[in-house]
């Protein structure tokens, strides 16, 4: 690790995922949703490698290449839906898609 | 390699955080670029010059550049061009040019002032990955490209245009 303690890479790691997280929680967009739950995945992967750089291990830089393909392939499903929603609905509003919810009687 | 590692975090949550505070979706797409940049320098300070690289060109270039064409997609037609136009005031990418001038500087002062500092201090070649890769997680490599096939058939399917 070469002088840099360990807490701080985590620390690193997990405010960016905080981040994401309330991303997440508070945007309202599908688009910003998506963007979050990227930032979320990049931490986690960050964190592998931190773990991975700590020992000196190629673990966990292969298991960052893992969630990059896992991250590339969330990507392009989501998207695709993205799309859909923007062509069924005409908005990207996530409460516009409240369908099965049951309506004010 | 410490300043670096402070220095790209520091950028990194910075720029996270304004990212997902922006309004627009391309605005936060350029503070999200400079901070996927910013974990690839956190990467590279601490000795993963592999998952670096892999970072700049696969989340940085491949994921954003997806984001970027679904965000022109849903923007097609004649008041975009105007809106467009708003877009990239000097303002706009004003921040984002600068945190990542910012990385830019320190990446060159490590390079210049700690050159046989950088190659003492990598700890995982890229050769052991590669070993590893291919040898006991071949299966994860096989399961990878399972993966990404089923996203690229979804994609396909779901982005056709209904009849």
């Amino acid at each position: 690790m070469n002088g840099i303690p360990l807490a701080h890479a985590l620390l690193l790691s997990g405010g960016m995922f905080t981040l994401g997280l309330l991303g997440v929680l508070v945007r309202r967009n599908l688009l910003f949703t998506l963007l979050s739950l990227e930032i979320m995945l990049n931490s986690a992967g960050l964190a592998f490698v931190v773990a991975g750089a700590r020992w000196s291990q190629p673990d966990g830089q292969i298991m960052f290449l893992l969630v990059l393909s896992l991250a590339a392939a969330e990507v392009a499903v989501g998207l695709a839906l993205t799309l859909q929603v923007h062509r069924q609905f005409g908005s990207l509003d996530l409460d516009a898609l409240s369908e099965l919810r049951e309506g004010p009687e | 390699m410490t300043t670096l590692f402070y220095t790209a975090g520091a950028v990194a949550l910075i720029a996270t955080a304004l990212a997902i505070s922006r309004k627009n979706a391309v605005h936060a797409l350029l503070y999200l670029i400079v901070s996927f940049m910013a974990v690839a320098g956190v990467m590279l300070a601490l000795g993963a010059a592999f998952a670096a690289a892999l970072e700049v060109m696969v989340y940085a270039g491949a994921i954003m550049v997806l984001f970027v064409f679904v965000v022109m997609l849903l923007n097609i037609g004649p008041q975009a061009d105007s809106r467009e136009a708003q877009w990239i005031r000097p303002q706009v990418w004003l921040g984002p040019g600068l945190l990542a001038a910012v990385l830019l500087i320190e990446l060159l002062l490590t390079l210049r002032h700690g050159a046989a500092n950088l190659a003492e201090v990598a700890p995982v070649s890229l050769k052991s990955v590669g070993l590893t890769l291919y040898g006991p997680y071949l299966l994860a490599v096989e399961l990878a490209s399972m993966l990404l096939l089923a996203g690229l058939i979804a994609a396909y399917h779901l982005g056709r245009p209904r009849e």
